[in-house]
């Protein structure tokens, strides 16, 4: 791969171009087509058609099917190292499995597109249409469209093989052109909506087709520039920067953060101005699922308490604030108004605060002698006991049972209307909300109580050992977590304008739940990075993302995505300092062995 | 000299076990005591049910004239009574001197609303539990010192950890200090400082100590008193001399009368 290599003895140099490890190439081929198979069948392909990446000849549908080849070959054509064993060389047969894997996958691929050419399966896969079909033969006779597939995959795989012989430079030069290409046109509601605020419309006009896409021209500049940037990128990984960072005299790394600190905000509070109500709305969303976030942080990632209800304590917040604010809440009448320059408004918020409160200590008190997946499974179980008491009718005369409570009044600050359809205004509430939590969530990290979390999380007995009150310290965290869902459920009544029980399924638990995983447990930056990528991108349990089109797929992608992260990055996007050292012990501990300076290796041997 | 913990009659069973079966102890204080026994003798039992994680099925444990059988964990540690694991149980992924500072969580009180408004006496106590808890550090001389505080727990060797945990036990300010264990694993240089370090737990910082171990060395060296436990009951007490010639411990570590020292 690198240069170095080839300085490694290899006792197998002499080998033929077609020395391929075949079975290899056969297992890799058939699960490509395997996959492909999958992601036409279940309807990829033809909803995500709608949406152009470069035009006119490349769609996401496309696109969704395309990476597949490159990675089976990319993966064929590893070799894997024996242990201590010599570096296998590099060369042809890697290109050569690289596109006999590809060529494999476009075989089968193409049988599939006969198949369901041929054989009605609809009643089967309902996403098997016509549709589909012409999509996949290009609308030309079946046996252009297989040639093009198995040449074009075959191709594809050659690429993903020839990723394993390149050196590192030229692979960081491909993946950050098609990166860069990719992610631009993703990003084009946004970019677009952001130039016409900034009255920049021509780079747009340029960059993007009329119907949607990049243009052909702008998509090579793009790559280019991509290819560039990757070029000259030192390609450390950012674990490895992070760890620079981390060795940085205290000074510097606080004046960094300040100034990376100081450009959020300023990003924050200007770049809503020149955008439209829909990045607006998104980037709301995105802020609703940061500060449920931040609670939920506390809860699982500072004191290690797997709680799967959490969406209770977001539904006791919107119920709370319909309730006291919607004419048409069926008991209680005074309505209030929920202004934040009067004493009405902070009344509301108090009441909220109290409830959250109440409603935190009675689902903590029962669950604090639990455990682990004891826990996690009784909460789950006391989250959709809410939902169902809200959806009772036994309650009904209170919160309007599967009606929920409509008609629920904006908030307003002074004579700023603040509701669903200004949703600029909404997003300034929710980072107020956001700051706010962000604050607490920081200033507890290090401080008493945020030491007696993570003491609870490493070792319960040894931490009741050390005089800490385990049950106080855990409703502590159940009560903070709380408080900052109910806000985040006030925003959402106010936002919303109504509340219904079916908007607080177990779903929204997990998927905080999932932004906090993927985010990175216990880490505040992390949480927000999280909610970007899941919330901003794919979308919210209800909320559409940038890709509106996965829609369908969320789940699906959720899942994939866990999967992936648990397996490749565990410690999350961006990791706190203390969950990464724990994912990553035995290197760390190894490294500390390895590097610590001779004079001051005092363990014992040299008193 | 008053004693500082009266055990009377103290009994503690699982099942068919009878784990302490009418123990009777105390100690004076600044009184170093040993106890020792084989293995499954019930020390660490003794210990578990002093410091609250077994409730005592009958007797009392009177510390400093206060029954405290039956407290939580954490009240006892409150009251003064800090205990160390015979395995060791740091919290792996804290750092050294965030050990010692967690450890001083029943001695200080700032809460959330102190943390969140940063008031004045949140940044005093925060700079008291961290000056305390460097100077803790600092009675195991260089070992725990410096580039060691921000490191995390789990990169210590086997000796420091044992060290870290006793600094841990230390920082929560306690009157009787119970050590299981304390030189389990360690090489003789190693054990040979322990030694010298538990003699200095009393004398420097008036501490007042009971310590389970089974390298008889050391508890020459510690004891004042060695109280012998076999079976849930105690079978010897009084000096190391006296203990370690008195058949029924002999019997108890060997299985038989023997003419030789076990030892």
């Amino acid at each position: 791969m690198t240069t170095d290599r080839t300085i490694a003895p290899a006792p197998r140099t002499q080998r033929s171009r077609f020395d391929v490890d075949w079975s290899r190439v056969a297992r890799q081929g058939a699960l490509a087509g395997l996959l492909l198979a999958f992601i036409a069948a279940i309807g990829m392909v033809t909803i995500l058609d709608s949406r152009t990446i470069i035009d006119p000849w490349l769609s996401l549908g496309y696109l969704s099917l395309l990476w597949v080849p490159v990675l089976f070959g990319f993966s064929a054509a590893h070799e894997p190292t024996p242990d201590g064993g010599p570096q296998p060389l590099k060369g042809e047969r890697d290109l050569v499995a690289g596109l006999a894997t590809g060529a494999l996958a476009g075989l089968y691929f193409t049988f599939f597109i006969v198949v369901i050419d041929r054989f009605d399966l609809t009643d089967i896969f309902s996403n098997l249409l016509p549709r589909l079909v012409v999509l996949l033969t290009f609308g030309r006779p079946m046996m252009e469209a297989a040639a093009i597939w198995i040449i074009g995959f075959a191709l594809l795989g050659l690429v993903g093989g020839a990723a394993q012989v390149a050196s590192l430079t030229a692979r960081r030069a491909l993946s950050w052109a098609v990166t860069s290409v990719i992610i631009v046109a993703m990003l084009e509601a946004v970019i677009t909506d952001l130039s016409q605020g900034l009255h920049v419309e021509f780079i747009t006009d340029f960059m993007y087709a009329k119907t949607g896409g990049l243009t052909t021209a702008s998509a090579v500049l793009l790559a280019a520039v991509g290819a560039a940037a990757g070029y000259q990128s030192s390609g450390k990984t950012i674990a490895e920067r992070r760890q620079e960072r981390m060795s940085l005299p205290k000074e510097i790394l606080f004046r960094r953060n300040a100034i990376a600190a100081g450009v959020t905000v300023l990003l924050v509070i200007f770049v809503p101005m020149v955008v439209g109500s829909l990045t607006n709305e998104l980037f709301a969303n995105v802020g609703l699922f940061v500060l449920m976030g931040l609670g939920l942080n506390i809860v699982v990632g500072s004191a290690g308490l797997l709680d799967l209800g959490y969406v209770a304590f977001f539904a006791v917040g919107a119920y709370t604030t319909a309730v006291l604010t919607s004419p048409l809440s069926p008991y209680w009448m005074p309505t209030l108004e929920l202004n934040f320059l009067s004493w009405e408004g902070w009344i509301i918020v108090g009441v909220v605060l109290i409830m959250a409160g109440i409603s935190g200590i009675l689902v903590g008190t029962p669950v604090i002698r639990l455990r682990g997946d004891y826990l996690a499974i009784v909460t789950l179980g006391f989250g959709e006991i809410v939902r169902i008491l809200f959806l009772s009718d036994w309650l009904a005369p209170y919160f309007g049972g599967a009606q929920g409570i409509t008609n629920i009044p904006g908030a307003s600050l002074g004579p700023v209307e603040i509701n669903g359809t200004n949703s600029q205004a909404i997003f300034y509430l929710i980072a107020v909300f956001v700051a706010i939590a962000i604050y607490v969530a920081w200033r507890l990290q290090r401080s008493r109580t945020g030491r007696a979390w993570s003491a609870l999380r490493e070792d319960e007995d040894v931490a009741e050992a050390m005089g800490i009150n385990t049950t106080a310290v855990k409703l502590t965290a159940f009560v903070t977590g709380a408080i900052l869902a109910s806000f985040a459920g006030m925003i959402f009544a106010v936002k919303v304008g109504s509340v219904f029980p079916a908007s607080f399924k177990l779903l929204v638990s997990i998927i905080i739940l999932v932004v906090v995983i993927v985010g990175g447990m216990g880490s505040i930056p992390g949480v927000i990075v999280g909610a970007i990528v899941l919330i901003g991108v794919l979308g919210g349990p209800t909320q559409p993302g940038l890709l509106q089109e996965f829609g369908q797929f969320k789940l699906l992608i959720y899942g994939a995505l866990l999967v992936i992260m648990m397996l490749k990055r565990p410690e999350g996007l961006w990791p706190s300092m203390r969950r990464q050292r724990e994912l990553h012990q035995d290197e760390m501990s190894q490294d500390a062995w390895l590097t610590a300076n001779p004079g001051a290796l005092d363990d014992g041997d040299d008193a | 000299m008053t004693e500082i913990l009266v055990i009377d009659q103290l009994r503690k069973g699982f099942g068919g076990v009878q784990a302490l079966d009418g123990v009777d102890f105390h100690i004076n204080k600044g009184e170093i005591v040993s106890v020792i026994g084989p293995n499954g003798a019930g020390k660490t039992s003794f210990f578990n049910t002093i410091t609250g994680y077994f409730q005592p099925d009958s007797g009392s444990i009177i510390f400093n004239g206060l029954n405290i059988g039956g407290h939580h964990p954490h009240e006892i540690t409150e009251l003064g009574i800090a205990r160390t694991f015979q395995n060791v149980r740091l919290f792996p992924n804290m750092t050294v001197l965030e050990n010692v500072m967690v450890a001083q969580h029943s001695r200080t009180s700032t809460g959330i609303f102190g943390t969140l408004l940063n008031t004045r006496g949140f940044r005093k106590e925060e700079k008291e539990i961290e000056e305390r808890g460097k100077e803790i550090l600092s009675f195991f001389g260089k070992r725990l010192k410096g580039y060691r505080w921000d490191q995390p727990a789990f990169v210590l060797s086997y000796a420091n950890r044992r060290r870290l945990e006793i600094a841990r036990a230390m920082a929560t300010q306690p009157e009787l200090l119970l050590l299981d264990e304390p030189t389990a694993g360690m090489n003789p240089r190693e054990t040979a400082e322990m030694t010298e370090l538990i003699n200095k737990l009393r004398d420097e910082r008036g501490l007042t100590v009971v310590v389970i171990e089974h390298e008889m060395r050391v508890v020459k060296e510690v004891s004042d008193r060695v109280v012998v436990l076999d079976h849930g009951v105690k079978i010897a007490e009084g000096d190391y001399q006296t203990v370690s010639t008195d058949p029924d411990v002999i019997e108890a570590y060997l299985g038989r009368p023997a003419g030789a020292a076990n030892e």
